[in-house]
């Protein structure tokens, strides 16, 4: 039985793959039996300092193999890694490390500094670089036999997502949530180690942990996408396609600018035959033109909270869908359940819709230092009233269609109540979507105002009226919006998401300010 | 007309100084998301349809490669 996540690696790619590319970053390649050295070496660095077991240790580097020699090198000392985003504001960093309260920082020179000026104590900063190198400091057996400690439920890593209170919360995973959503995948996705990874999502994002895993357990080779070619859609295609990237786990917004810019006809990327998504909605007619130009690849549209360790859920898209068809997010990943409970925490009746829930192995720990919160979102399941069983709540609200396949209809906190009518917010958007002139779509309401305010991306400026017309071509009235504000780019968080509450204060200052 | 792409560039990120640098990407001025909202905002205030082939850094790398990029596209600069 496996206990912890770096079996995979010692009985994978270590065991019998050792010389095979693990990580390309920018020139450099790293083979496994480099990285599996590296690693141990920064172990052997973090056990001079402590040899507490279990306890975090902060990862302050840029997306780069310095970054996977950090976080494994951790894992290797058996502690538990939280990758940090080297861009975060001042005040964010500073409370993220101050929830955190690591007793070391795994970092580099060229970033040190930003660590000093936050006042981070010196002693606690632990330079990766001193383990990149060929001659081996540490002791295999003893680095081996200190595993032997761990059990599958102590933390792996922490996973910072935003809070509404604007301090992030620490999203604790374990290696038994990890190995049993890895397995699942290896097994119905069909990974095989034969996948040459296009990496783009930043490494303190969840789609990290299957790329991570899926290259130390199969010998997959994790290639890291630079960051500026994310900036230019052609020098991503051109990157991808002269890497021979053959699997991609990519947030939708990329693909849908891809599809937009009309550039999937100009790239044959013929090498690419699995393409994963997650994060967000993927509006159907742009996923049906990346499937016209790649017939043959797999794609899976993927879902999950972090908080359910990466995904719960996951729908194969193999079936035709109409353009206006919304895409299910499928069906429960093995060894999870779902249940879909209503207001009052009861199942809900046949296609009904209610609030997603998830029980099983996968469920994260809790949040890192905030019982309260944790309390909150992981509750005891109400249909058992028999001993402790905790569920996540997920705030996301969804019903089953005639497939059985399980279909997103918004949030929990963007449903409203408009003219004494229940609406989700995310119906409307999808409406928006189906306006040609209207590329992305978001809605707000002002409460206090009673304002369906709906924000838009669009190459020119669509008359209101002809934008009302098509809308209720979709809507009954009362679910029409009120205004309409065309907007350059939507504002996004730093993972790419609508950042729906910068909105919703745009909205709320503009109706203030007017009588 | 230069001033009406400064403007526009203002817009996505105010806090930096587009006049002085030569060189946006390398200098950190734009980011992916900045480039996605600045073609978006080229197109509708120029009234051009800014092709994918064109979007690649050296049109970006400053105010100049911009104008040229525009020109390319028949806007009176």
């Amino acid at each position: 039985m496996q206990t912890n996540v770096l079996e995979y690696f010692e009985g994978g790619a270590l065991a019998g793959q050792r010389r095979r590319t693990a990580v390309v970053d920018g020139e450099r390649s790293y083979s496994f039996d480099e990285i599996g050295r590296f690693a141990k070496n920064c172990a052997a660095l973090i056990l001079e300092r402590s040899t507490d077991i279990n306890r975090p240790i902060a990862v302050f580097l840029p997306k780069s193999a310095a970054a996977i020699v950090a976080d494994l090198g951790v894992l290797y000392s058996g502690n538990c890694y939280a990758n940090l985003d080297i861009k975060s504001p001042v005040e964010r960093l500073k409370a993220t490390l101050g929830n955190l309260g690591a007793g070391i920082i795994v970092t580099a020179a060229p970033h040190a500094d930003a660590l000093r000026a936050l006042g981070v104590p010196e002693r606690t900063l632990l330079f990766v670089d001193a383990a990149m190198t060929s001659t081996p400091c540490y002791d295999d057996d003893l680095l081996l036999e200190r595993l032997t400690r761990l059990i599958d439920t102590d933390p792996l890593c922490i996973i910072h997502t935003s809070g509404s209170t604007g301090i992030p919360k620490g999203v604790v995973l374990s290696h038994r949530g990890t190995i049993d959503f890895m397995d699942w995948a290896f097994a119905r996705l069909n990974l095989d180690g034969t996948e040459i990874i296009g990496s783009l999502s930043p490494f303190y994002f969840d789609i990290y942990t299957l790329e991570l895993y899926l290259c130390l357990a199969k010998g997959a080779t994790l290639v890291i996408i630079p960051e500026q070619h994310a900036a230019f859609p052609v020098k991503l295609l051109e990157y991808v396609a002269a890497q021979a990237v053959n699997f991609v786990f990519w947030v939708p917004t990329i693909m849908v600018n891809i599809a937009t810019q009309g550039l999937l006809s100009r790239f044959a990327l013929t090498s690419l035959r699995k393409v994963f998504f997650a994060g967000e909605v993927f509006p159907t007619k742009y996923l049906n033109q990346w499937r016209k130009f790649l017939p043959h690849a797999l794609f899976v549209n993927l879902y999950g909270p972090i908080e359910i360790t990466v995904d719960c859920t996951y729908f194969v898209v193999d079936r035709e869908m109409a353009d206006d068809d919304k895409l299910p997010i499928g069906f429960p990943c093995r060894n999870s359940d779902v249940l879909i409970l209503d207001d009052e925490n009861r199942p809900v009746a046949g296609g009904e819709s209610g609030e997603l829930c998830v029980r099983g192995s996968s469920l994260a720990l809790g949040y890192w230092n905030d019982p309260e919160r944790t309390a909150r979102a992981f509750v005891q399941n109400p249909l058992n009233p028999h001993y402790p069983e905790p569920i996540y709540r997920t705030g996301d609200i969804v019903y089953r269609n005639p497939h059985g396949e399980i279909m997103i209809v918004g949030r929990r906190d963007f449903q409203i109540k408009h003219l004494g009518y229940r609406i989700d917010l995310g119906e409307i958007e999808h409406a928006a979507l189906q306006v040609a002139a209207i590329e992305n779509a978001c809605v707000v309401y002002d409460h206090a105002n009673k304002i369906i305010a709906l924000f838009f991306e669009s190459e020119r400026e669509p008359p209101v009226a002809e934008t009302r017309r098509r809308l209720a071509e979709f809507l009954p009235k009362y679910m029409l919006p009120t205004a309409f504000h065309r907007v350059a780019q939507m504002p996004r968080n730093p993972n790419g998401k609508i950042d729906r509450q910068l909105l919703a204060e745009r909205v709320a200052a503009a109706n203030a300010r007017t009588p | 007309m230069t001033d009406r792409i400064v403007g526009l560039l203002q817009e996505i990120r105010p806090e930096s100084d587009f006049a002085a640098s030569r060189d946006f990407l390398g200098d950190g001025l734009l980011d992916s998301f900045d480039m996605i909202a600045l073609v978006a905002a080229l197109d509708a205030v120029f009234r051009v349809s800014i092709e994918g082939v064109d979007i690649v850094p050296q049109n970006f790398q400053n105010l100049d490669a911009i104008a040229a990029l525009l020109r390319k596209y028949r806007v009176a600069l």
